[in-house]
């Protein structure tokens, strides 16, 4: 282990971090612009993703390996499983956002003739974001621990060096990977809550 | 504009009420009485549980709300201005879904905000969160107001206006919109009989007096009589 090797792993695991956050958001933010036009629609879904968070991520990644197509062992099942931690906190901040919209702004935009597509994009979203923005750093803060995991399940990552320092007993190489870990997502939620700040105004 | 025996859950029932073109109506009624719901049939935001509403004589049902509500000025209670947006581009809504140029848009917002003692250049930039309440409701009145809508829809659009400055407005709403057609929900009658030819007032979700403005002092109604009582003690 030295610092071009631990660099690499700290990438490894940035991409992976990344990856899923950015599948979670694609996927996550329109499943909560339907559930603010769907009641029925809204009780599955916001249950399924509380759902989701409740299994143990050592569990969800070892519950998916012997899944078809998203299965196996590598960075692809774990990245599957992250985008399902993920889901959480973007599908419920974007309807929680959208919700929170000023009933009277809403009514203001349907009284000046705004098409429902131009009230969701020129109003509840542009209201919505700095809610959706603080979902998706809550995602990336908790995918950031949640992916040293992945290592278990051959994902990569700096839960590589974790795995392997607490099978030698090895202090130093779990330091290798927790430290990087910690300070990924200390620096993550740091630039992430400053966006956030700037969408308030 | 036509409401034909409109009836909206348990909040209206068998309101019929006929608005010729030009015409300015006042409705008042206590609160929670029907006028706003009432309003907000006229625009389709409240859709109708039995009878039917129609704009020249064609029923809302079958006609393209969107394009019908560019053409309603819709004065909201509390402003509803958005709060992501400037003061400018909150007035410019209509204008840009109309396909206005920007220099006709600019012209008409500069016009319409000087006349509500607003001046163009102090306030375009600025957000509805740093203005008053009475700010806040001028620049919305100007929204509702600047593409010179033939139909104005108004929800108590003075309410936060202290007296002297909600007098003006009221002037100036007047002379501005003088050939529209106006809709205007008031619980103060002093107001209603200052802005509207016509009184309508609502109880429990019916029409219990509809009258020129002239003759509602004289309506024998114990309603009505109520408002005028308060009216004459206020005075």
């Amino acid at each position: 282990m030295n610092a071009a090797e631990i660099l690499r792993v700290t990438g490894e695991h940035v991409v992976i971090v990344l990856i899923s956050v950015v599948a979670a958001i694609v996927i996550g933010i329109p499943l909560g612009i339907w559930c603010t036009r769907n009641g029925a629609a809204s009780h599955v879904v916001l249950r399924a993703v509380d759902v989701v968070q409740t299994v143990p991520s050592l569990a969800l990644f070892g519950l998916l390996i012997p899944i078809p197509l998203i299965g196996g062992i590598g960075a692809r099942t774990a990245i599957v499983a992250l985008v399902l931690y993920s889901l959480l906190p973007i599908v419920r901040n974007t309807f929680t956002g959208i919700r929170g919209v000023d009933p009277a702004v809403r009514e203001a935009g349907v009284a000046l003739g705004l098409t429902p597509r131009q009230l969701l994009f020129d109003v509840e979203l542009p209201l919505a974001m700095p809610t959706i923005m603080s979902g998706v750093r809550i995602a990336v803060v908790a995918g950031i621990g949640i992916a040293t995991i992945a290592a278990a399940i051959g994902g990569g990552g700096l839960g590589t060096f974790i795995f392997r320092g607490v099978a030698m007993v090895d202090t130093n190489l779990i330091l290798a990977g927790a430290i990087p870990a910690a300070l990924l997502a200390f620096f993550a939620d740091l630039v992430l809550t400053y966006v956030e700040r700037r969408l308030i105004r | 504009m036509e409401l034909r025996d409109v009836g909206v859950g348990g909040i209206l029932r068998n309101v019929s009420l006929r608005i010729a073109a030009g015409e300015s109506v006042a409705l008042i009624g206590r609160s929670g009485a029907g006028k706003t719901t009432m309003l907000r049939l006229m625009n389709g935001i409240v859709a109708a549980t039995s009878g039917s509403v129609l704009i020249d004589d064609v029923p809302l049902a079958k006609s393209d709300l969107i394009a019908l509500r560019r053409r309603i000025g819709m004065i909201i209670q509390g402003s509803g201005l958005f709060p992501h947006r400037t003061v400018y581009e909150n007035i410019a809504t209509v204008p840009r879904l109309l396909g206005w140029d920007d220099a006709k848009t600019r012209d008409a917002a500069r016009a319409l905000l000087s006349k509500m003692a607003l001046p163009f250049d102090e306030f375009k930039d600025r957000r509805p969160r740093s203005l008053s309440g009475g700010e806040q409701q001028r620049v919305g009145i100007a929204r509702a107001m600047i593409a010179n809508p033939p139909l104005m829809l108004c929800d108590e659009p003075f309410g936060a206006l202290d007296p002297i400055v909600r007098r003006e407005l009221q002037d100036t709403f007047i002379a501005l919109r003088s050939d529209a057609t106006i809709v205007f929900v008031t619980h103060d009658l002093a107001e209603a009989l200052r802005v509207a030819e016509r009184i309508v007032l609502v109880d429990r979700g019916a029409i219990a007096v509809d009258c020129a403005a002239r003759d509602f002092v004289a309506s024998t109604h114990p309603i009505a009589r109520q408002f005028v009582e308060s009216a004459t003690l206020a005075a």
